[in-house]
């Protein structure tokens, strides 16, 4: 099997997950797939869930290398607000464009450095060291924006939340981009396989010289950059660092999409893609509830129950009761014969 | 004894894991009142009878009776209910629970619904009191010794249970006056006609205890003896086997290659785990390690690769001195390691073969320096022809091979690092003849092409086939060296089995 069936292979569950959720809006929404150009940026509900679901995708990004390495990153969410109110706050003092995003991503990799610490050098458990910059996140981008929520009018910043090349919404062309560089560099590298070992059997890679600690503070870092461009575009969009509800639960949604994207929490194979393809299927949901007329106290149950319904099928129960099936429909003429036997 | 009806019989108990058979056909008889030692290496099979014989796992196949019935625990629970208890060595009590909570979870004395403490602890009081036992019952278990928890455990474990007592190293974390203590408990059980199964390494201790003795090695069944009639070199010597008929020569090679040392350790060692030692090693020499389970071989083995990193000593390498604080800096002098607990410490179960082959010469280059596909390939296929390993292709995953088979990645991943120094800890266990033989053929290849090799074995002719030098280490020591002609299966014997003077002195006061 070569290397490109094998890929096509992995995604196919995700491919098929989404095909199914987007045809099931298409049939309440038939207007769903229309594009449309208007003043020079692309139109549609496609488009829409592109745009919108920026920021889950490029969380899952880093999260695919956390939860890849057996960790899991609960500060994502909290470290978007932290850049966020570091831009705004960046910009509303006059700084420019340039040195505002390195600001923020330098922060944002401060962020990763601190967990990664945590968990490689300490040794505190992922979820418990991350949780401590998830509740004391939210508390330090309050104290930079001051409680309030900061706005801004900067062109530049603004342009990367609403603005547009050839057409396309700069938020897609951002998580696109992320997502293929990062893909690249982990496939075409080492990387990948090495934090794959780690993931799979710590004390084993630990015994065959991988630097586990070095490689675990760098996904850690990775994990807190994605958040950091995440943070950026969702302040950006809203001309506004919003300290309380920025990155709010989006944690949860980033590791939804790795686990519909099929890496196992406990560590091990990843893929970038298919995380991807996951926060797609979470943002299509998500609008489709929208579009389909329902209640909005309704989203998140339906929300859960088709989640719900994805996770079953993945589930390793299932799973094999799907292999336990089709084995048994291959055997039976001969399992038939040794009855009678 | 042996005219009882036997409490407890197992008839041709087998156990099959993926790529291992753990138990093959073994008999086990265990008769009331009776001390019953079972003992074996690492992999021999302990662990998996005793598992079977309390329903943690499901045998697939054999016969278990139970007082002359037929039984299939399918659970640890229901064993307890049919009679059989277990204590491990690491108690599975409560700490933060009281001692009489402890004794009695479960099955608490109820007064009008609620949970009566002074029942509670009056029951547990008398309890204990079987065992000699005066202790605060309302206090936590925790603020009692590893000991007085040991027999906690056990008070529990026979009130429950009461018709047999498995009992897996109990002693190991206890001195010797609480070894004592514990050992007047299992006497005690022993008059109240309990069968006993006791685990242990200590060869001391099984000697005390036991009435009787079933040796387990590769999964099989070597003799079941009364204590009195074996003698400690023939009980070592049932335990650590004579296989290899066909290759075994009387004494070790004589051809010991000559000339400097090419890596000296001196006064090496890292306290509580292995004393210091001093050990030279020539290119093209193959140094074996022999000495017990626990007696410090796998110890030495882990602070000479920088697994434990070593707080006495020195090492050089031409007059200088290479640092050894990880297993990185190891590998960067050369050094390779092959792991006792190969699912464990070695391979990386969900990655290919391919993958687990050039995973140490990948993390030494760097993440930033990637073989190329092609060369990973290469060396995939090539490792795969030069030994034997039956894969269907490269990117199998090798957790789906048998033990031989990963074992023979686990070479491949070090011999693709060209070391010149290669540690093997246990590298034939559990592995069948034919892949034996071939990594057997191996280590003498490379040896030949003037590789330095330290190999760890049980296998006591195994280490006479191939060795220039034997270091025999017993209770965390390197005790003895054999060179060329003393290396004989009898000499290490002895070495090993010389009873230790200071242990039972211990003993005694």
């Amino acid at each position: 099997m070569s290397a490109a069936s094998r890929f096509l292979r992995r995604i196919t569950p995700q491919l098929v997950t989404l095909a199914a959720v987007l045809a099931s809006i298409a049939i309440v929404f038939p207007g769903f797939f229309e594009i449309s150009i208007a003043n020079g940026r692309l139109y549609g509900s496609a488009i829409d869930i592109l745009n919108r679901g920026a920021p889950v995708a490029l969380l899952a990004i880093g999260m695919t290398l956390v939860i890849a390495t057996k960790g899991i990153d609960l500060s994502v969410g909290a470290v978007m607000a932290i850049c966020g109110a570091v831009a705004a706050s960046a910009v509303d003092r006059g700084m420019g464009l340039v040195p505002t995003l390195a600001l923020a991503i330098g922060t944002g990799l401060a962020c990763g450095l601190w967990n990664g610490i945590l968990v490689a050098v300490l040794k505190i458990q992922p979820i418990v060291a991350t949780l401590i910059l998830m509740v004391a996140g939210r508390g330090i981008a309050q104290l930079i924006t001051e409680g309030a929520i900061l706005t801004f009018r900067h062109e530049g910043l603004i342009f990367i939340g609403s603005g547009t090349f050839l057409t396309v919404p700069m938020p897609v062309l951002i998580w696109l981009f992320t997502g293929v560089i990062v893909a690249l560099v982990v496939r075409r590298t080492a990387l990948g396989m090495l934090i794959e070992a780690i993931g799979i059997n710590p004390r084993a890679s630990m015994l065959a010289g991988v630097n586990t600690r070095v490689l675990l503070i760098a996904v850690y870092m990775a994990s807190s950059l994605c958040a950091a461009i995440a943070g950026i575009i969702a302040a950006a969009d809203i001309r506004g660092a919003d300290a309380n509800n920025a990155g709010l639960w989006l944690e949860l949604d980033a590791i939804l999409a790795v686990v519909i994207g099929g890496t196992s929490l406990l560590g091990g194979r990843f893929s970038i893609v298919a995380s991807l393809i996951g926060a797609m299927i979470i943002q299509a949901v998500n609008t489709g509830i929208l579009l389909s007329g329902f209640p909005p106290e309704f989203n998140l149950v339906i929300k859960a129950g088709i989640v719900l319904v994805i996770l079953v099928l993945q589930s390793p129960t299932v799973q094999s009761a799907f292999i336990y099936f089709r084995r048994n429909k291959q055997s039976s003429p001969a399992d038939a014969k040794t009855v009678v036997q | 004894m042996s005219g009882s009806q036997p409490l407890l019989r197992a008839t041709a108990v087998t156990k099959t894991f993926p790529g291992t058979i753990a138990l093959d056909k073994v008999d086990f008889t265990l008769h009331p009142g009776e001390v019953h030692a079972l003992l074996g290496e690492n992999g021999a099979g302990k662990s998996t009878l005793i598992k079977c014989l309390t329903g943690a796992y499901r045998r697939d196949g054999g016969d278990i009776l139970l007082d002359g019935m037929p039984i299939d625990p399918r659970n640890t629970l229901e064993a307890q209910s049919f009679g059989i208890g277990t204590v491990y060595q690491e108690v599975n009590l409560l700490p933060n629970l009281s001692v009489a909570e402890n004794l009695l979870l479960g099955h608490q004395p109820v007064r009008f619904g609620m949970i009566s403490g002074r029942t509670m602890n009056a029951a547990a009081r008398t309890m204990l009191a079987q065992y000699g036992l005066d202790i605060d019952v309302s206090r936590n278990l925790d603020n009692f010794s590893v000991a007085v928890q040991q027999v906690v455990a056990i008070a529990r474990a026979v009130s429950l249970s009461g018709k047999v007592l498995i009992l897996d190293e109990p002693t190991a974390s206890l001195d010797a006056q609480e070894v004592q203590m514990l050992f007047e408990v299992v006497r005690s059980l022993k008059e109240r006609q309990l069968g006993i199964v006791f685990i242990s390494h200590f060869l001391d201790q099984v000697f005390e205890i036991s009435d009787r003795i079933t040796v387990l090695r590769n999964g099989r069944l070597v003799g079941a003896e009364a204590t009195a009639d074996v003698d400690r070199v023939r009980l070592v010597n049932m335990m650590l086997g004579r296989e290899l008929k066909q290759e075994t020569r009387e004494s070790g090679r004589t051809d010991r290659p000559e000339g400097m040392p090419a890596i000296r350790f001196q006064g090496f060692g890292k306290s509580g785990r292995i004393a210091p030692f001093d050990l030279d090693i020539r290119a093209g020499e193959v140094v074996g390690v022999a000495g017990l389970l626990g007696s410090g071989r796998t110890e030495t083995a882990e602070v000479l690769f920088g697994v434990t990193p070593h707080d006495s000593g020195k090492v050089e390498e031409k007059g200088a001195t290479l640092p050894l604080g990880s297993p990185r800096d190891a590998i960067a002098g050369g050094f390779g390691f092959c792991p006792e607990d190969r699912k464990g410490d070695g391979i990386v179960g969900d990655l290919s073969v391919r993958e687990n082959i050039v995973l140490a010469l990948q993390a030494r280059r760097g993440w930033t320096k990637p073989l190329p596909a092609r060369a990973q390939a290469a060396m995939a296929e090539e490792f795969i022809r030069r030994l034997d390993i039956r894969t269907p292709d490269a990117e199998k995953p090798v957790g789906l091979l048998s033990g031989g088979n990963q074992q023979k990645v686990l070479l491949a991943r070090w011999l693709a690092t060209h070391p010149r120094f290669l540690i093997l800890d246990e590298p034939t266990r559990g592995i069948d003849v034919g892949a034996h033989a071939e990594i057997i053929r191996l280590i003498e290849e490379l040896c030949a092409q003037g590789m330095s090799l330290l190999v760890i074995s049980s296998e006591l002719d195994e280490l006479v086939a191939y060795s220039h030098r034997v270091i025999v280490v017993r209770d965390r020591r390197h005790v003895a060296e054999l060179v060329g002609e003393d290396i004989t299966t009898d000499n290490m014997v002895a070495a090993i089995a010389r009873p230790d003077a200071g242990r039972a002195d211990e003993a005694a006061t």
